[in-house]
């Protein structure tokens, strides 16, 4: 009795219907996601250029303060025991040769692939270069990520780790550093009227 | 009562302070990170997978991310029908083939706009692959975990597209 009841369960977990929930959580974030880059101006070449010349600070307004909000709620979870992080894996190969080539492609391009989703919903009339550009961009890679995950990719691998971590200290010294050093480079960007 | 969600720009502070609360609840609730760039990848692959699904199947780079519509696609998918809400509210939304900054460079020709951005596209999706993210994934998501990753990626992104701003606008155009 006692074992095939806990078959069935076994059973009942195997197979599980599919569940969308997670999608329609995916696309309810996504909607307040957009929403607010178009909000911010972050959906507009102009402003993102802007940023890149160093004219409008909006974009980084919006990057320290999101990462300042995010990241004491997040790690105040996860003190709580409530979320776990996720850090990507990585290396110096990936990180700073990818970097530098994606921050050539953004200044390019003028949007980074969420804005430009976002662009999109702003009307930016570019839906034909975009269906080639976008989805045709990312095709080079995969071709080549059999050569690249053997060789550069490699370089300087550090893993997924956190500065916490790195230093071996509390990761709240961290947060507060962090935290402290946002609200000083806002507080500067202000003050100097940009 | 609800005149903010008819303004055409909000303070980014507002902004941000938004995007850094929706990440508590993408933690909380997806259990995931914000980020956008692999959705284009896998948009990428099942487009190619239209024409060659043998080929597509064999490549390990899409082995590895799969090629379902998934969380994350879903997210790109809103953030698209949220900007246009957020456009339409606002009476934002304007069909536009060449930005204003550019032509008032480069002149109104799409065609070369076109071009050049299409370079750029492929720029952005090589780099966000080799980096392993974007400006989501690893410029907010990542940095307000403290991965080391992210903080390198986050501050090359800036760097090389920094350079390449100046480079185009004040040397060519």
């Amino acid at each position: 009795m006692q074992t095939s009841k806990s078959m069935d369960k076994r059973m009942q977990t195997s197979v599980p219907k599919k569940d969308i929930s997670p999608l329609l959580w995916g696309l309810a974030f996504g909607i307040v996601f957009g929403f607010l880059l178009q909000k911010g101006g972050a959906t507009k070449y102009d402003v993102i250029v802007g940023q890149l010349l160093l004219n409008d600070f909006t974009v980084l307004k919006i990057m320290l303060s999101a990462v300042l909000i995010g990241l004491i709620g997040i790690h105040a979870m996860k003190t709580l025991g409530w979320v776990e992080l996720y850090p990507k894996s990585s290396s110096a190969g990936m990180n700073i040769i990818g970097g530098l080539i994606f921050g050539v492609g953004f200044a390019v391009l003028g949007y980074c692939p969420g804005t430009i989703a976002g662009a999109i919903g702003n009307g930016a009339g570019r839906l034909g270069r975009r269906t080639g550009g976008n989805f045709d961009r990312f095709r080079p890679f995969a071709s080549l990520y059999p050569r690249l995950s053997q060789g550069i990719l490699m370089k300087g691998d550090y893993g997924d780790v956190t500065f916490p971590r790195l230093f071996k200290v509390n990761e709240w010294v961290i947060v507060i550093l962090a935290a402290t050093l946002i609200v000083i480079v806002l507080y500067w960007l202000e003050r100097a009227g940009m | 009562m609800m005149e903010f969600l008819t303004e055409v720009r909000w303070s980014p502070y507002a902004v941000g302070i938004g995007i850094g609360i929706l990440s508590w609840f993408s933690f909380l609730i997806s259990r995931k990170p914000l980020a956008c760039s692999t959705s284009f990848a896998r948009t990428s692959g099942m487009i190619e997978k239209l024409f060659s699904r043998k080929k597509v199947d064999l490549k390990p780079y899409y082995q590895k991310i799969g090629l379902a519509v998934d969380w994350q696609w879903m997210l790109v998918v809103g953030i698209i029908i949220g900007s246009l809400i957020s456009a339409l509210l606002s009476g934002d939304f304007r069909w536009q083939w060449v930005p204003s900054l550019w032509a008032a460079a480069f002149g109104g020709n799409p065609l070369m706009r076109i071009i050049v951005a299409l370079v750029g596209g492929i720029c952005i999706g090589f780099g966000a692959r080799w980096a392993g993210g974007c400006t989501s994934g690893h410029g907010i998501s990542g940095t307000l975990q403290l991965a080391v990753s992210s903080w390198i990626s986050a501050i090359c992104f800036f760097i090389g597209g920094i350079l390449t701003a100046h480079i185009i606008f004040t040397l060519i155009g």
